[in-house]
């Protein structure tokens, strides 16, 4: 078959099973578009900003654990996207970015709209090809899905000169499925010997602890989780890229952990005398002060990333491979230790955690006048049996979703955990939307994060999609007030959010639904009606409490013990 | 925390296109200084091998080490400083050469190995190779003589025996 590049790189993305692209179109990329008018089986998902592209093709991933794909011009096409690639790298998401690049003659002639594509996204990515001639595109497509999807997984981006598009040029195509990149292995799981090892650590425990990341999700391990947790009967916590991988109904679950996790999880971290630690990766939100991170415990590690082993956190064993397959392995090893399980000991552990329940950290005070930003969380779980794929922003808002929205199972919970981008929300819902196009997606968002990305509403138009967008309203920047109220003496620097759009209105502009819920007693019935309006997008602005924090909290520099609860939390339960 | 200490770094990589702004990024990137590197083809020119001299501590070496293996375009990666290995540095260097100073020169181009490889009336050029403190030896005992320019290649690093590092990642 002979085929021109821009044809190679449609067949290549089809071999791949691609579905979606999410792009945007310029001069450097116009003979792949040309290409891609003619293909059928791939739809294209018209975006108003590159940005976009990104986090949409992104939060496609994130839903269905499949590579995102985006396709942009050269120049600012590519430049636009460095956020997007950022965040997706962060969190370990796979992605595949095509970006177009002037002719060669042109390279490094500061040719119009010329950028240094794989220059600039270099740090900000698992991988980049600038591809020099026509005969390795299809090669390095297959490269690129290979190193964006095995391993631990992120975003890869291929720049292609103009030339190598050119649709007179035809040649040879045959797409090699197994193809081998000598310098790129993967190890797939340890010996077993070392799980064995592992097997009778954890058993051994009086104390014990499962701290589970985004790791397992990605991996595709929640049930093997889920299993092995349950058979140990032992406690677990999820990080916030980990919400979802354990169900958060089940009474062995202590809430996530970290700077705003549980108060039961972060005891119980400080306390503990075995952490199993899984495709995490010790994040200085999750530890608080390393120095006083889990000072009892031997901690093992299950990780794809040889490179996360002891990188902040000194381990004693680590298993490194696909946490799928170890822990199926582990649970089997564990089945022949768990006789030596101290049963007194576990029960008297479990009986400490209870005990720090009781705090009940998550409860807050009540109001009948303004609406609190957790009411509305803990209201859209009800409405939504939970069961709703969440986007949201960064700041007070997301931290409420993944403290009360109860995730019970993976790949629900999408946001930006790594790099915390304002922004994502709304283009991830779109991703998220097109993934599941019969599923409820909610993007909750605040009022300054949502007009990062504002122009995908009329993305949303376009392609009908009927996504349910919930700001919390709280006319700040309420974490960065949140931060101001604690460490700056209240002085709140640009931190309010003056000249606030009617969003209502602008929702309306753009041709969807709005509305302004203000009311606490309307809540319930308005998010209810909001929600049941199928096939639209409905923006519902929620006016909520302008001075809420977000508790519990570790301030920075302390440890997991020493953390804040909410004024209204209950004090009076004796500390254990 | 440990103390930093000297690291000699071997890596083989690919011979591509950002292979080593991968690799001088991953430094800058996560704060590692590069005291000096040195690159070129192998005898496959599909693959360039690289040492690399760095301070640090014993963690971030070893956290270093799994960062450069983690590199796509690398093929292998070895610290050289904990086993037998040999290095060699090579010196180019310029030199003012009055007629005074030219017999003291000679002496010590003799006493080091070293080769005067260019003349002029005026200046002398010396080749020099060798461990680097040999390197820093000689530069020490050219004393009041006037250094004009000095090229040195880093560190190339080889480990003893029949050790050598493999292609197969
Ligand atoms: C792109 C970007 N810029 C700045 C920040 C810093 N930041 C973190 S949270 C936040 C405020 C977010 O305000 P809002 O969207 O209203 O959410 P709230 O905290 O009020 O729920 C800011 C500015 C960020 N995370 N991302
Ligand atoms: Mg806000």
């Amino acid at each position: 078959m002979k085929l021109s590049g821009s044809e190679i790189i449609i067949e290549s993305l089809k071999k791949e099973g691609v579905e979606y692209i999410f792009g945007y179109p310029g001069g450097a990329v116009l003979h792949i578009y040309d290409a891609l008018f003619a293909a059928e089986k791939i739809k294209h998902v018209l975006v108003r900003h590159e940005q976009g592209a990104t986090h949409a093709a992104d939060g496609y991933a994130r839903a269905c654990n499949k590579p995102g794909v985006v396709l942009v011009t050269s120049g600012p096409g590519i430049t636009n996207c460095v956020t997007g690639i950022a965040t997706a790298h962060m969190d370990s998401i796979p992605m595949i970015v095509i970006s177009g690049q002037v002719s060669r003659q042109y390279v490094g002639s500061d040719a119009f709209q010329e950028a240094d594509a794989t220059g600039i996204t270099r740090p900000i990515c698992k991988h980049n090809f600038l591809i020099n001639d026509r005969e390795s595109i299809a090669e390095t497509f297959r490269k690129a899905f290979i190193i964006s999807t095995t391993g631990r997984p992120g975003p890869v981006i291929i720049d292609i000169p103009k030339d190598l598009t050119d649709p007179k040029v035809k040649i040879n195509f045959e797409y090699k499925k197994n193809i081998k990149i000598r310098s790129y292995n993967i190890k797939k799981s340890e010996s077993d010997e070392k799980i064995k090892e592992a097997a009778k650590l954890i058993c051994s425990a009086k104390k014990p602890m499962i701290y589970a990341g985004g790791g397992v999700i990605l991996g595709k391990a929640s049930n093997n989780l889920v299993k092995l947790t349950k058979h140990l009967n032992f406690p677990i916590t999820n990080t916030l890229m980990g919400l979802g991988a354990y169900p958060s109904s089940d009474k062995q679950f202590l809430g996530m952990l970290g700077m705003h996790g549980t108060y039961e999880a972060n005891m119980a971290m400080h306390d503990c005398d075995v952490l199993l630690a899984i495709g995490a990766r010790f994040d200085d939100r999750v530890t608080g002060d390393t120095n006083q991170f889990c000072p009892k415990a031997k901690i093992i590690h299950i990780d794809i990333d040889p490179s996360s082993i002891s990188k902040i956190i000194e381990v004693d064993h680590s298993l490194i491979g696909d946490t799928k397959q170890i822990l199926k392995k582990l649970l089997d090893h564990t089945k022949h230790f768990k006789k030596d399980i101290n049963k007194d000991a576990l029960s008297k552990w479990w009986r400490k955690i209870n005990s720090w329940q009781k705090k009940k950290c998550l409860s807050y005070k009540k109001s009948t006048k303004v609406i609190k930003p957790q009411s509305v969380i803990e209201t859209l779980h009800k409405i939504t049996k939970g069961k709703s794929f969440v986007t949201s922003d960064v700041g007070q808002h997301q931290m409420w979703v993944a403290q009360y929205y109860k995730f019970d199972k993976p790949n629900r919970w999408i946001n930006s955990g790594g790099l915390g981008t304002m922004g994502f929300g709304l283009p991830a819902a779109i991703g998220a939307q097109l993934a599941y196009p019969r599923e409820q997606v909610l993007c909750v968002t605040g009022e300054a994060s949502i007009l990062m990305c504002i122009q995908e509403l009329s993305t949303c138009l376009q392609y009908g999609l009927p996504i349910k967008i919930i700001t919390l309203n709280n006319r700040y920047m309420g974490m960065v007030r949140q931060w101001q109220e604690f460490f700056y003496e209240g002085r709140y620097a640009m931190s309010y959010m003056d000249a606030i759009p009617n969003f209502a209105q602008l929702a309306e502009s753009f041709g969807h639904i709005g509305m302004v819920i203000d009311k606490p007693k309307d809540l319930e019935k308005d998010l209810t009606h909001a929600l049941s309006l199928k096939n639209r997008l409905v923006f519902v602005d929620v006016i909520t409490d302008e001075t809420e924090n977000v508790y519990p909290m570790i301030m920075s520099g302390k440890g997991h013990h020493e953390m804040h609860l909410a004024p209204s939390a209950n004090e009076d339960i004796e500390l254990a | 925390m440990t103390t930093d200490k000297r690291h000699i770094i071997s890596i083989l990589v690919e011979n591509e296109f950002g292979s080593l702004s991968r690799i001088a990024g991953l430094f800058s990137a996560r704060g590692y200084n590069i005291h000096c590197l040195s690159v070129a083809p192998t005898s496959d020119d599909s693959i360039s091998r690289m040492t690399l001299v760095t301070y640090c501590n014993e963690a971030k070496a070893s956290q270093l080490m799994k960062q450069l293996y983690k590199l796509v375009d690398v093929i292998n990666v070895k610290d050289l400083t904990d086993e037998t290995h040999i290095e060699r540095e090579m010196l180019l260097l310029k030199v003012k050469s009055t007629l005074k100073q030219r017999d003291e020169l000679k002496r010590l181009t003799d006493i080091f190995r070293a080769r005067i490889i260019d003349v002029t009336d005026t200046t002398y050029t010396i080749e020099l190779t060798g461990p680097s403190e040999k390197i820093l030896a000689f530069i020490d005992s050219l004393g009041k003589i006037k250094i004009i320019e000095q090229v040195r290649s880093g560190a190339l690093g080889i480990s003893r025996g029949s050790e050598s590092l493999e292609i197969k990642k």
